[in-house]
């Protein structure tokens, strides 16, 4: 399972490294949208700063619609999806592939995120292993939900449209709780996160066993 | 036609349905007139605790609504007990489970405006039913989406339980987060005892009993529409061929 998802996961990267979607497209798309949030609550950093945790996160979410959007739009070309089903790799793993690449992205996305509400809001970055901890897992629950979505909303019609109002909704726990870690550490006081990090974690490894699970049949179906 | 008898639940259902609904409607017009003109208004909250009569029925609606629905929904993937009522059962059960939830909020939100000073306040339970409320519409328009009825209803089936777990999840985080509502007081859990008396008590029951009929009423309708709606879609074609065929001959 876990050699399936590795090569799973090593081959949506290197579509991503050759294609630089991600790049292109998904990290500007992010830095627009910290652009718009910064106009939306005016230039005051006595304002923005104490918001940069949720602004981070709401920027994180809403791009994971688009990488998860990606994530499934490279199997749908020239019929991929019915190459992955024919491979005979173990649908878990082809699921924890998937939501290993996605994690990846939106990790890296994070990373540029950070130096944004840096810069931008002026965010004091502090109390850096609860930053990463909070990152790590949050960012793995959104792979794990993306990404099961990803498959039930692909193949339909209405796929753009539904996946955001399928997706939102689910990972609310996860902006509230990546939210209040990140506003702790931020705050100087990390050690207030700790009942945070670990609904993160519940999180992840909920929806990380749900679509081990799950993942087979909903891609027989598409 | 032939397709009618089966699509038609029997006459002895057909009568039952019909009485559960002159219930559900009796037991709603009483629930008002207790509420609205016999039993007295509160110590504290004057008329405003007549809507209280009302919204905690619709909370408890909602919530069993989307039990069920999760109920039916894992039963349907349970290959043992999978059949398509299954399926229907969660739909009907859902859409009107987001009738509801939508009917608390509003009831909520009115009776809020009084009483804490605001349409709107961001405490857990009204968080959560306003997740729930936009979780379940996207679970109907998954449902919406056409496909093959086994391909459909598995795949809503998994994406109603993705949702029901997320529900405790919600509530948690958003309870660690602020707490404001006022906790459920009809019975304490300590003393066993009531807290709402007489006339009000009687009438909060009759309440929960006639918004639970409304309920079964609504969702049984809703899955024979379902149901008809498959049949439509599986004999539909062939009741249009024969009628052409059928235009041929006379023609």
């Amino acid at each position: 399972m876990l050699r399936d998802a590795m090569l799973v996961a090593g081959k949506d990267l290197r579509i991503e490294i050759r294609s630089r979607v991600g790049l292109n497209q998904i990290g500007p798309f992010a830095i627009a949208v910290l652009l718009l949030f910064g106009l939306a609550l005016g230039p005051d950093r006595q304002v923005l700063a104490p918001a940069s945790a949720g602004l981070f996160w709401v920027a994180v979410l809403l791009s994971t619609v688009l990488a998860v959007q990606r994530s499934y739009a490279i199997e749908s070309a020239d019929a991929a999806r019915d190459g992955l089903r024919l491979s005979g790799l173990d649908p878990a793993g082809i699921f924890l592939g998937k939501a290993g690449a996605v994690l990846a992205q939106l990790l890296v996305l994070e990373a540029a995120l950070t130096v944004g509400v840096a810069l931008l809001y002026g965010a004091h970055l502090s109390g850096g292993l609860v930053l990463v901890a909070a990152c790590a897992a949050g960012t793995l629950g959104l792979a794990a939900v993306g990404t099961l979505y990803g498959v039930v909303a692909s193949g339909l019609r209405t796929r753009e449209t539904l996946l955001p109002l399928l997706l939102l909704p689910v990972v609310a726990p996860v902006l509230l709780a990546a939210t209040k870690a990140w506003d702790a550490a931020l705050a100087g006081a990390p050690g207030r996160a700790g009942g945070w990090l670990d609904v993160l974690v519940v999180f992840a490894v909920l929806y990380v066993a749900i679509g081990i699970v799950a993942f087979g049949p909903l891609l027989e179906d598409g | 036609m032939s397709t009618q008898p089966r699509a038609l639940p029997s006459d002895r259902a057909a009568v039952a349905l019909r009485v559960l609904g002159v219930a559900a409607l009796v037991g709603v017009a009483a629930t008002a007139w207790l509420g609205l003109f016999v039993t007295p208004p509160d110590e504290y909250m004057g008329n405003l605790v007549r809507l209280l009569y009302v919204h905690p029925p619709t909370a408890w609606v909602a919530f069993l609504a989307y039990g069920i629905a999760s109920v039916a929904s894992l039963l349907y993937l349970w290959p043992r007990t999978r059949a398509e009522h299954f399926d229907r059962l969660a739909g009907a059960s859902a859409e009107v489970g987001v009738v509801f939830t939508g009917l608390t909020l509003v009831s909520g939100s009115i009776w809020g405006r009084p009483t804490w000073g605001a349409w709107w306040v961001w405490d857990p339970l009204l968080t959560t039913t306003a997740l729930l409320f936009v979780l379940y519409l996207g679970y109907l328009a998954l449902r919406r989406v056409p496909g093959e009825f086994h391909v459909r209803a598995r795949r809503s089936a998994i994406a109603a339980l993705i949702a029901f777990i997320d529900v405790p999840i919600v509530y948690f985080s958003v309870e660690w987060w602020r707490s404001l509502h006022q906790a459920p007081t009809v019975l304490n859990p300590t003393t066993h005892k009531t807290y709402v008396h007489g006339s009000m008590a009687w009438t909060l029951l009759l309440g929960f009993v006639s918004f639970t009929l409304v309920y079964i009423w609504l969702m049984a309708h809703r899955y024979r529409l379902a149901k008809l709606q498959d049949l439509e879609d599986t004999e539909g074609l062939e009741i249009a061929l024969a009628e052409r065929r059928a235009e041929a001959v006379v023609g």
